[in-house]
């Protein structure tokens, strides 16, 4: 055997496991079919660390989203990861809503969630004074929060690396065999025995499951589509604002960003398990759907439009078990929302799962469990002159909308789970992400990758494979 | 803290028409600072020709028009520090700027010329929908792969929006072996100067389809199809119009935005039609001391207009270190029927003269503007032909401005012969698809 276990899928479901199994002696593998962790849903989604009122009580959603949420402050504080406890409305806006504010606010309590409270329409304009008049009152969770997910699930990639965990990217797995005492594991690769796999591949996991002879389940991918708002924007509230939640989800919700920018989304519509198209009706019912709590709303100030697919399942609750059909194969799938605040506990608990299915664990003597990243435009000015005088591309502004630096850049290029993609850079240290969207810098990043990873600008992409953005060079060739 | 006299910021052709207009009015202690590691702005990947025309007589590229006013520089004791970001302007002209030779320094002015341009509109900016596939470039950013970095971004093309760079990148790409399919521009008539329509559409016979707009995006990894519609009088798309171009590129020229993040900053106000400062008739901005110009302050056709409005701004900045001031009270400029902005927007009283430029709403066939003083009607000049992708200009001598009694003046379009041509419309910061 190559290894004792193989987790499937680097989205923060399988990254949190990778990050809480790497605290053990275990010879362990990620394999992710993309060429970048956190490519998935984990990229798109509405960043929210709900508080947990939403799950049905005595359900593993309620009990993990609770769990996660209270983890995710002490979490993001070790890895350095971008997180605000900034707290959550949701919002009455007629006589039906006063009633399931009251059922959620029951829900919560069932659900433990602390600090929950019921404000009557002055509270609540008074936290929030950009709401729609016609806000009747609200129930606010001091807990919920909002993060960086994406290097949430960097962060405990690559600390799970550090720790000795190995990472293949760009390895889908095609086949999966039953083997005496474990799995063979096909890819493109090469084939990977392990004796445990864990099955975090997200939107395919019930593709997954099939492969290895469980059937149990199916994936119903829900596609929700978003705005994300210039910083102009971003005070417009303060606190992560949703509507009362229908049967189809809970709704449109406005939130600042950890960055500073406004995000308002989603809808939520059956898709394709990688459908991440925009349409114009989903656009269209997010911007009006918001306009009813927030009406001031600048949708001018749009900076991009992107939609993310749910890995919502035939089942009500998350899929976190040992398949019965293949002992040995931990599924951590069907992993809804609230699966982005839950994650911190999903990894303990699929531990547990591994334990119980026979994993013998032993600690690890010593185990990082810490990660810094130099955030340039957020240091003083004597450690930025100490950056630079150390190395002066530490002075050179790249990204001029969000002030990232040839520094960031080129130290994001040598990390642990070093980028191959100009979204990839803009995943770990923001560049691009800004008002003009990569037009200045663009440019800049693909030659900044293909000079630091040694590859011809051709070859570096945009972000997952096939993705390339030049195809040769013009007549009279390049400058160099 | 360093101190200088004059801090320009922004090395592009307003930024240095600015700096040397005011080294003629004898300032001596001059810095510009430029975010690029080489002066010149945007002119330095604008490798076709016809600037200049204006200015010089003479047909210039991009770099050449640039190396003119860099040249000049030479002759100065002008510094110019490259490869630096202004981070920070307060409001006592203290910037805060970084680059990797000085680090972070604070620079104090006695003067402020803010020179930073303007940035493309993006995907984002109007929310076309569709997939998220690579292959969808700003046609600048386009045009610095072509131009500075020597690679082609695509083989077959659809260009959405017929301002100028769009246009000019439909005859670049096509020099280069691409297929230039379509360009199509949402509006009833083009963004861009007509002279680019014929030299870089008509001539290669690239079909321009106004009234039409990109309503689907697909591909699953790289561009694969691009769906156009046409677009009603309201630019709802119309469906059953749909017509699929099979492409690996979407170029965007959809609009440029004033880059006025520092003047915000800075508490300048910002006139929401221009996306720039609101200046006077010397360009000051209402902090006293700072001065804007070029594609910051509003967005030009021909960058021959934009080193003229700079040396406006230099000779004041100028002014203004030497202690003079304008004086009189303030005349507002309106926006009457017709217009969609002015610059200057603010005008002293007993100022020595005014050239007014601004944008007008619709195309026009032979019409007049007027301008008036409350009712009174000041001036009054005929044109033929008026249209909002290009820049007009009226001048008005003192004899006629000493005659103002209100404190505002309205400038409106009247109509006469041939009338309005298309339906109301604004050509710029103007999100059609939200």
């Amino acid at each position: 055997m190559d290894f004792d276990v193989v987790i499937i899928g680097c989205g923060v479901v399988g990254a949190d496991c990778a990050y809480e199994l790497a605290k053990y002696d275990l010879r362990l593998c990620v394999l992710e079919a993309s060429n970048d962790v956190a490519n998935g849903t984990t990229k798109a989604n509405s960043a929210i660390v709900h508080a947990g009122y939403d799950p049905l009580p005595g359900t593993k959603m309620a009990r993990l989203n609770v769990r996660g949420t209270a983890m995710m402050g002490e979490l993001c504080r070790k890895l350095d990861v971008l997180y605000r406890n900034n707290g959550s409305l949701v919002l009455s806006l007629s006589e039906q809503d006063d009633a399931v504010l009251h059922s959620l606010y029951e829900q919560g309590l069932a659900n433990d969630v602390p600090g929950l409270e019921l404000l009557d329409r002055e509270q609540t304009l008074a936290l929030e004074p950009k709401l729609s008049p016609a806000v009747r009152g609200a129930l606010f969770a001091p807990s919920a929060g909002i993060v960086n997910p994406w290097e949430l699930c960097l962060a405990l990639a690559e600390t799970a690396v550090r720790n000795g965990a190995e990472l293949r990217l760009s390895a889908p797995v095609t086949a999966i065999e039953r083997t005496a005492g474990g799995f063979c594991l096909s890819t493109p690769q090469g084939p990977v025995t392990a004796r445990y796999v864990v099955n975090c591949a997200g939107t395919c996991s019930d593709r997954i499951a099939a492969m290895a002879g469980d059937r149990s389940f199916t994936i119903r991918p829900t596609r929700g589509e978003y705005y994300l708002l210039d910083k102009s924007e971003g005070t417009r509230v303060d606190r992560v604002i949703f509507q009362c939640p229908t049967p189809a989800g809970k709704g449109v919700l406005v939130t600042p960003t950890v960055h500073g920018n406004l995000l308002v989304g989603p809808n939520a519509v059956p898709a394709g398990p990688d459908d991440t198209a925009n349409t114009p009706a989903g656009m269209d019912f997010v911007r009006a759907s918001a306009l009813r709590a927030v009406p001031g709303i600048s949708f001018r100030d749009n900076v991009r439009n992107f939609a993310g697919v749910r890995a919502n399942s035939d089942r009500e609750d998350f899929i976190l078990e040992e398949s019965a059909a293949a002992p040995g194969f931990i599924h951590a799938a069907g992993i809804k929302s609230p699966g982005l605040s839950a994650a911190p506990a999903i990894g303990p608990e699929v531990l547990e799962l591994l334990r119980q299915a026979g994993l013998s664990l032993k600690q690890k003597e010593t185990y990082i469990d810490s990660r810094r990243r130099v955030r340039f435009h957020e240091l003083s000015d004597e450690e930025k002159n100490a950056l630079i005088r150390e190395d002066p591309r530490w002075g050179r502004v790249i990204c001029r909308c969000e002030t990232v630096t040839e520094g960031e850049i080129v130290a994001c290029l040598h990390g642990p789970i070093p980028p191959v993609s100009v979204n990839g850079v803009k995943r770990r240290v923001g560049a691009g992400m800004g008002r003009c969207q990569g037009g200045f810098c663009g440019p800049r990043v693909q030659e900044i990758i293909a000079r630091e990873l040694g590859i011809d600008p051709t070859q570096v992409l945009m972000d997952w494979e096939g993705t390339w953005i030049l195809c040769g060079e013009t007549k009279g060739g390049t400058a160099l | 803290m360093t101190e200088h006299e004059l801090v320009v910021i922004g090395g592009g052709p307003a930024g240095l028409a600015a700096a040397l207009a005011a080294w003629e009015q004898g300032v001596r202690d001059i810095l510009i600072l430029e975010r690029d590691n080489q002066a010149g702005g945007i002119l330095n990947q604008c490798i076709h020709n016809g600037f200049g025309l204006h200015r010089f007589r003479e047909e210039l590229t991009g770099p050449e028009y640039a190396g003119r006013f860099i040249d000049l520089l030479r002759n100065t004791d002008i510094q110019i520090r490259t490869d630096t970001m202004v981070l920070d302007l307060t409001r006592d002209r203290v910037l805060h700027t970084v680059s990797p030779q000085h680090g972070c320094e604070a620079i104090q002015a006695g003067a402020v010329v803010l020179a930073m341009g303007c940035r493309e509109r993006t995907r984002g900016a109007i929310s076309i929908p569709g997939a998220r596939c690579s292959g969808i470039f700003t046609a600048g950013a386009a045009q610095r792969f072509l131009n500075m970095e020597g690679y082609m971004v695509g083989k077959r093309v659809v260009i959405l929006g017929s301002g100028d760079i769009g246009l000019i990148m439909a005859r670049r790409m096509t020099l280069e072996g691409a297929k230039v399919l379509a360009c199509v521009e949402l509006m009833p008539y083009s963004g861009g100067l007509t002279r680019n329509i014929v030299q870089c559409l008509n001539d290669f016979d690239i079909p321009l389809y106004l009234s039409h707009t990109v309503t689907d995006i697909r591909g699953k990894d790289r561009l694969e199809q691009v769906v156009v519609s046409r677009v009603d009088e309201n630019r709802r798309p119309i469906p059953g119009t749909e017509m699929v171009f099979d492409c690996d590129t979407l170029m965007l020229s959809v609009g440029l935005l004033p880059e006025n993040e520092l003047s915000r900053q800075a508490g300048i106000e910002i006139d929401p039609r221009t996306n720039g400062p609101v200046v006077w008739e010397n360009r000051e901005t209402d902090l006293p001391g700072v001065f804007a110009c070029g594609n910051v302050l509003h967005v030009h056709d021909l960058v021959d207009y934009v080193s003229a409005e700079s040396e406006q701004a230099g000779i004041a900045a100028a002014a203004y270190l030497h202690g003079n001031r304008p004086e009189g009270g303030e005349i507002r400029l309106v926006n009457g029927n017709g217009v969609s902005y002015t610059v200057p927007q603010r005008l002293h009283r007993g100022a020595e003269s005014l050239e007014l430029f601004f944008r007008v709403r619709n195309v026009y066939r032979d019409a007049a503007i007027r301008v008036l003083d409350g009712e009174a009607q000041v001036a009054r000049f005929r044109r033929e032909h008026m249209a909002p992708g290009e820049m007009e200009s009226i001048k008005l001598p003192k004899v006629l401005l000493d005659r103002v009694k209100g404190d505002t003046l309205t400038v409106e379009i009247e109509p006469v012969g041939g009338g309005v041509l298309r339906s109301e419309a604004s050509p710029l910061g103007d999100a059609p698809n939200v």
